[in-house]
């Protein structure tokens, strides 16, 4: 205590300084690639910026243009939230799930753990989307699958109706990252507590739902929180499979942002859509941050 | 007593019998695809068989060859060309840079450090269009400066937080002893704390190897001409090109496409795992 008290006041060593030579790639990166960026890309939200040099400032223009004018930008909101809203608790579910699975203390359950983490390393590769696009052709393997019961699967990808579900049950597939924080997570659950509730006859499932649940439940925030900030940008796997389309039934957010850049070079335009796109991910984390003091147990010892 | 036992065994029995019967079903589509790259054109559909009737070679054969201008193996090198050095860059960055908050007290280290750490959270479209925008007026477009250049800044967070945490286990006595020895700070980097943290080294070569490999969106943005297409942008243009889709050779090349990060990730899977749960991060 008394040493802190000491530090608060001292002056910093060459030592000290010297320390910022190894923060000096970085601190360019941040200046250069983050930063100004950051600023920049609000800047330009407000203006008619295309490839040239100059520009006119709008004002809110684009932000006014966007909802009012656009013919896509709710409907891109719409497919976005529905595709975020099956794809982020459906794959954090899911490895939850798989993760209560693979925490038992079972002979070979490596191999398992391998084996279930093994797609989510392929990422939003175009290796991955042309698979999906593979399987769920008209006459792909999973349609052989349903016509094998006897009944007629879909255009999975080609109908309008039912492309948009196809493309946000995908993402819930790989879901490596998330299993393997929730897998440490459940591991660090102290032993006594379940031997405790063990003993006063807590079946199985009031053990998960009373201890493990709540014991996780930071983690259970951390992982909506970076699967909500990534689902609400996805465009890869979107885009390759089937281009927005069919109808514009898939039309995300991530490849409207795409093609006001880069194939119309609407650049501050797209900046505000990109504004927009961040300020719905923050409110969005906000809403879930605020519930979470509900459902997020804090070790108060 | 008896009934006890056989009944957990019994218990133990189904739940290996529902490990295999998920995990079959997660991999299915990897094997599909694999053993679909050997088919016939007149077998890759509308059959429910996995295995192929006889084993066809063509699909490797026909597909390497590529888009007529660049062969696959074009591609493939050209991935590495990009993939490799932005990986080795990274890692470099990365350490030096988690150095430097960990060891050093550095005039506002908190402040910048919660900069980076909220970096993290911010959506990368944020950055994109200025940065492209930046990346043009440098003249950066079609090269893989765009991906070299922020990798050697230590533009990932995540990479930086990985050697922060890791660098935080190892003894700070060990500095000392070096720094007694006449140790300069940064022979006391290169010989003591680099040589300890060899996992977390690992664990980030193959995450920065595995992302960069995979993504197409950067890709896709930035690298305009074919003689620099890399295998994301070569599979997407077999894809793209064709109205009669080629399933064959696509298959086949995909099967390529996968075989770098498979085999990291076999060889190398101790680290993996342990990437993710120590550093805790990424999704």
């Amino acid at each position: 205590m008394k040493q802190n008290a000491l530090i608060k006041k001292h002056r910093y060593t060459r030592r000290d300084w010297s320390g910022l030579l190894y923060l000096l790639p970085w601190l360019l990166g941040l200046l250069i690639f983050q930063l100004y960026p950051f600023v920049y890309s609000f800047v330009l939200s407000f203006t008619d910026k295309s490839m040239g040099d100059s520009f006119q400032i709008l004002g809110l223009g684009n932000y006014v243009r966007l909802m009012t004018e656009d013919a896509d930008f709710w409907k891109n909101v719409e497919v976005t939230l529905k595709y975020g809203l099956v794809a982020v608790p459906g794959r954090v579910l899911f490895a939850l799930l798989v993760a209560v699975l693979l925490s038992a203390d079972m002979k070979g359950i490596n191999l398992f753990r391998t084996v279930y983490y093994l797609p989510s390393i392929f990422g939003s590769s175009v290796a991955i989307s042309i698979i999906w696009k593979f399987v769920f052709q008209k006459q792909g393997v999973i349609n052989a699958v349903l016509e094998g019961i006897g009944l007629t699967g879909p255009n999975w990808l080609g109908d309008p109706g039912i492309a948009l579900l196809t493309i946000s049950i995908i993402p819930i597939w790989q879901f490596g990252s998330s299993m393997v924080l929730f897998l440490a997570a459940i591991k660090n659950v102290p032993k006594e507590l379940y031997e405790s509730a063990q003993i006063d006859g807590a079946s199985r499932i009031r053990r998960f739902f009373r201890i493990t649940l709540p014991m996780i439940s930071p983690i259970m925030l951390f992982n909506l929180i970076m699967q909500l900030i990534s689902c609400f940008q996805e465009f890869s796997t979107a885009y390759v499979l089937t281009n927005g389309g069919p109808n514009k039934s898939t039309f995300l957010y991530g490849i409207k942002i795409y093609r006001e850049a880069f194939t119309n070079f609407k650049m501050g335009y797209a900046s505000a859509l990109s504004w927009l796109l961040f300020a719905g991910i923050m409110c969005l984390s906000g809403l879930i941050f605020i519930s979470s003091r509900k459902w997020v147990y804090h070790d108060e010892a | 007593m008896k009934h006890k036992k056989g009944l957990r065994a019994a218990g133990l029995i189904f739940k290996y019998l529902l490990l295999a019967f998920l995990g079959l079903i997660l991999i299915f589509p990897l094997i599909y695809m694999f053993f679909g790259s050997f088919k016939s054109n007149q077998e890759i559909f509308g059959t429910l068989k996995l295995l192929p009737e006889s084993f066809h070679p063509e699909g490797y054969i026909e597909g390497w060859k590529g888009s007529g201008q660049i062969t696959f193996g074009a591609y493939i090198w050209n991935s590495f060309l990009l993939v490799v050095p932005t990986v080795a860059l990274t890692v470099v960055s990365s350490i030096l840079t988690a150095y430097g908050f960990n060891r050093f007290r550095v005039p506002g280290r908190k402040v910048l450090f919660a900069v980076m750490m909220a970096l993290m959270m911010l959506p990368a479209s944020v950055l994109l269009i200025p940065r492209y925008l930046l990346y043009v007026s440098f003249g950066w477009i079609d090269t893989y400066l765009v991906f070299w250049v922020p990798a050697a800044c230590a533009t990932s967070s995540f990479f930086v937080y990985m050697f922060v945490q890791f660098f935080e286990g190892v003894p700070r006595e060990l500095d000392e002893a070096a720094r007694i020895d006449g140790c300069s700070s940064f022979q006391t980097l290169v010989r003591i704390l680099v040589p300890l943290s060899k996992p977390a080294v690992i664990s980030a070569v193959i995450f920065q190897f595995i992302w960069t490999w995979n993504d197409f969106f950067q890709q896709y943005v930035y690298i305009s001409s074919v003689g620099k297409y890399t295998v994301s942008l070569g599979l997407r243009m077999a894809l793209d090109a064709t109205s009669a889709i080629q399933w064959k050779n696509i298959l086949a090349m995909s099967v390529i496409a996968m075989v770098p990060c498979t085999l990291i990730y076999f060889v190398l899977q101790r680290y993996f795992v342990e990437g993710i749960a120590t550093s805790g991060l990424k999704g």
